[in-house]
């Protein structure tokens, strides 16, 4: 009896842990998520940023046609979050603690100067069968392909007791053959390519296909490796991309709220 | 008289010339091997090959914990595809890994090593005809037993691995583990990508729950190679980031053992614990593993008051709630049944196979870089290594509980020192990372950190320009897989994933 007491004590403790709306959740504190580039950085400022990002992620938009072009665009597919960019140029590039920062479409993902808007899903291009199959139940294989763990751990963190996304029928499965699809982590490595390809294999059509975490989505700091292997990209559609080094649980679970 | 077999470094970081290293012939090189073998508490930290035109040259870092200091000394080979070294492993266990990489990416042969097998499958190694798919398992002949193979997909959200069981009924005779599904050539990478920024996010990408440990002796090793020093106060930030992963990954740990045990009320009370302590960092720095806090030079975080009070206030919450549960999870029979006794590791065991870190503390070794080889602020901390001794799951789980108490106690003391932001910017102490650093010509430097799962150790080498030709980053998970193998021999099967969580070793970490 007196153990049930000690349990009551802990759990009375412990309290209500939970994110009570994660859809409306606003990290506390610093958070580096959706960027925001100021419209008067200048093509020069532009080109030391880009020269120092360690990925790549910046690109400079010169040429003839600039004067209806931003001058650059940041891509948050490759983006590591390292922030050195914000450092260089304060005042004119700020990572914003929003934290929804996943879509269906790759291209939305870059954050053009000058052009503050949310990073979105488009719900025209969302395939009809995952809305009509998986809006109310989805399970998901997660595959690690050559990552840190660090996204791992957040996909882990998504089901814990805080973030809790059982709560809307979105769940990992230990088994393929009992998912709707596989949240991929890593820059996929040669040595793990088969094993994802057979992965991908044993999980039933219709199927989804999640990259979650920069280096998932374009290699991220891992992308000139020559240990790589990203052929499985070029034969399947992917239906969300969720970046982040690594992704935040809000950001993954915002996102796949958003695809269904 | 001064023995001139060897080069000693008293500090670490610590940084030598390449010329200062000593050659030695084979047979002197082995036999002084022998003599610091011999010695209580040594261990090797390192033994690779600099490729040179024409030769390969290895060279050995021997840690002599005792003496606080590294040793280090090295042997010339031409390079020849028919190389053969008599092997150090058929003496000193702890070698095998060290001569199995050698032999990966190399060809490299070692006559007598007992179990000259894959480590990692990096992407260019000597024999391209070695493939996940054909990995030479042991294997025992007899009608009774079997084989159980998993992985590399396991069922939870982790990472890629495969584990091969021979079996007699649920005993397991024997584990053999085989890796590298996560390799993306990190070492490799270190030396193609040579800006410093670039080398920073790599290192804090080299293991995800280590991002703090790797980033940091990474740091220390540019700092070093720089010939700069940072200010004190920076120092005990970069400890208190890296106790503050530690507590974090012990208290998730001890989460997962509960997972384990089908024990719900331990895993999701102590998740809750963990969330704050990652929350606390995130607030820091903007991210909750770390990434980006620690970098060479200075640092784009300085600790602030409004930083500080939020890690005390957070602290003291998680001390008393994490002590609070833990007393339950100590004493309930269901809890100790399955803990208590449950993969065994001894002090012999651990000893021969250069364990470090949590599975050699836990199994009777006294054995912490923080102790023996101090670095950063515990250069003025005199820490005294939290020790178990029976090398089960118990003392794992039990050593957590120890380490996360004692990194809050040195995170409190650290904090006292850390001088008022405001007089931190009066005094123009708080710096920005130095990504333009130039570093050292035709030398080598060996940062050792005592992340939360033991030692890690870095090497850099420069060449007659200072550009890093030869980058080895080591996690604690190179050493102490074997000791998982050897914690589940004669365990049940059915323990198998409690024995695994005990360790929580590092597939990224290994894999490179």
């Amino acid at each position: 009896m007196a153990m049930i007491f000690e349990e009551i004590n802990i759990l009375r403790r412990h309290g209500k842990q939970f994110v009570p709306d994660l859809r409306s959740a606003v990290l506390p504190g610093i958070f580096r998520g959706r960027p925001v580039i100021s419209g008067d950085i200048t093509q020069a400022e532009a080109e030391t940023v880009a020269l120092l990002c360690p990925v790549g992620a910046i690109a400079v938009n010169s040429g003839k046609n600039r004067s209806d072009q931003a001058v650059c665009s940041l891509d948050l597919g490759k983006c590591v979050f390292c922030r050195e960019c914000e450092f260089s140029l304060p005042g004119k590039i700020q990572f914003t603690n929003d934290h929804k920062i996943a879509s269906n479409v790759r291209e939305r993902l870059i954050v053009s100067s000058g052009l503050e808007q949310p990073v979105s899903v488009d719900p025209l291009l969302v395939r009809r069968e995952i809305r009509s199959l998986f809006k109310h139940a989805l399970k998901l294989r997660q595959v690690s392909a050559g990552g840190d763990n660090a996204a791992e751990m957040e996909l882990n963190a998504c089901g814990n007791v805080n973030f809790d996304m059982g709560r809307y029928g979105i769940e990992f499965v230990a088994s393929p053959r009992h998912a709707d699809g596989l949240v991929i982590t890593g820059p996929i490595t040669q040595n793990m390519a088969e094993a994802l390809q057979i992965c991908y294999n044993a999980v039933p059509s219709p199927k989804m296909i999640i990259l979650c975490g920069s280096d998932a989505i374009s290699g991220g700091i891992f992308s000139q490796s020559s240990a790589l292997n990203r052929e499985f990209l070029r034969r399947i559609s992917v239906d969300l991309y969720i970046p982040g080094n690594p992704p935040h649980p809000l950001t993954v679970i915002n996102g796949i709220l958003d695809l269904l | 008289m001064t023995d001139k077999r060897y080069i000693e470094i008293v500090t670490n970081p610590g940084t030598v010339k390449l010329e200062d290293i000593p050659v030695l012939e084979y047979t002197d090189f082995v036999t002084f091997l022998d003599l610091v073998m011999g010695e209580e508490g040594t261990h090797c930290v390192a033994y690779f090959v600099l490729p040179q035109p024409g030769y390969y040259r290895f060279i050995c870092c021997m840690a002599a914990d005792e003496n606080h200091a590294l040793l280090v000394f090295s042997h010339i080979q031409h390079i020849d595809p028919a190389l053969s070294l008599p092997s150090i492993t058929a003496k000193h266990f702890q070698f095998h890994v060290f001569e199995r990489e050698m032999h990966e990416n190399f060809g490299i042969d070692f006559a007598g090593h007992p179990w000259l097998k894959p480590v990692r499958y990096p992407f260019d190694r000597a024999d391209q005809s070695q493939v996940m798919n054909n990995y030479p398992f042991y294997s025992i002949d007899g009608e009774q037993l079997h084989e159980v193979g998993v992985g590399p997909v396991h069922a939870g959200i982790i990472e890629p691995g495969h584990f091969r069981f021979i079996c007699h009924g649920e005993q397991v005779l024997h584990l053999e583990i085989q890796l590298g599904y996560q390799h993306r050539a990190i070492e490799r990478l270190f030396v193609e990508r040579s800006g410093i920024l670039q080398q920073s996010v790599l290192a804090e990408s080299i293991a995800g729950d280590t991002v703090i440990g790797h980033a940091l002796a990474y740091a220390a090793a540019i700092e070093s190679l720089a010939g700069i020093t940072v200010s004190k106060n920076l120092s005990v930030e970069r400890i208190i980031a890296l106790e503050l992963e530690r507590i974090a990954v012990h208290i998730g740990d001890t989460a997962a053992l509960c997972t384990d045990i089908a024990y719900q009320f331990g895993q999701v009370v102590n998740e809750a614990l963990r969330t704050i302590i990652i929350n606390t960092t995130q607030l820091w720095c903007g991210n909750r593993f770390g990434k980006g806090l620690i970098r060479p030079g200075g640092s784009n975080y300085p600790l602030k008051p409004l930083v500080i009070g939020e890690v005390l206030k957070n602290l003291k919450e998680v001390e008393e709630r994490y002590l609070q549960v833990t007393a339950r999870i100590f004493s309930l029979p269901s809890v100790l049944g399955r803990f208590e006794g449950t993969g065994k590791v001894t002090t012999m065991q651990a000893s021969l196979i250069g364990a470090v870190g949590m599975a050699a503390k836990s199994s009777g070794m006294y054995r912490d870089i923080r102790w023996s080889h101090p670095f950063s602020a515990y250069g003025d901390l005199l820490y005294e290594p939290v020790m178990l001794h029976k090398g089960d799951v118990w003392s794992r789980a039990m050593l957590r509980k120890k380490e996360v108490e004692k990194s809050m106690a040195v995170i409190r003391e650290l904090l006292k020192e850390i001088t008022n932001y405001e007089l931190r910017i009066t005094n123009d102490e708080i710096v920005s990372p130095n990504y333009d650093l130039q570093l050292a010509p035709s030398s080598m430097v060996v940062s050792l950190v005592e992340g939360w799962r033991g030692e890690i150790c870095h090497v850099a080498i420069t060449d007659d320009e200072g550009r890093i030709v030869l980058y080895k980053a080591k996690d604690p998970s190179l050493h102490n897989w074997m000791a998982l193998a050897l914690a589940v021999r004669n365990q049940e099967i059915s323990d198998f994933p409690l024995c695994n969580k005990s360790f929580n070793l590092s597939y990224c970490g290994n894999d490179l």
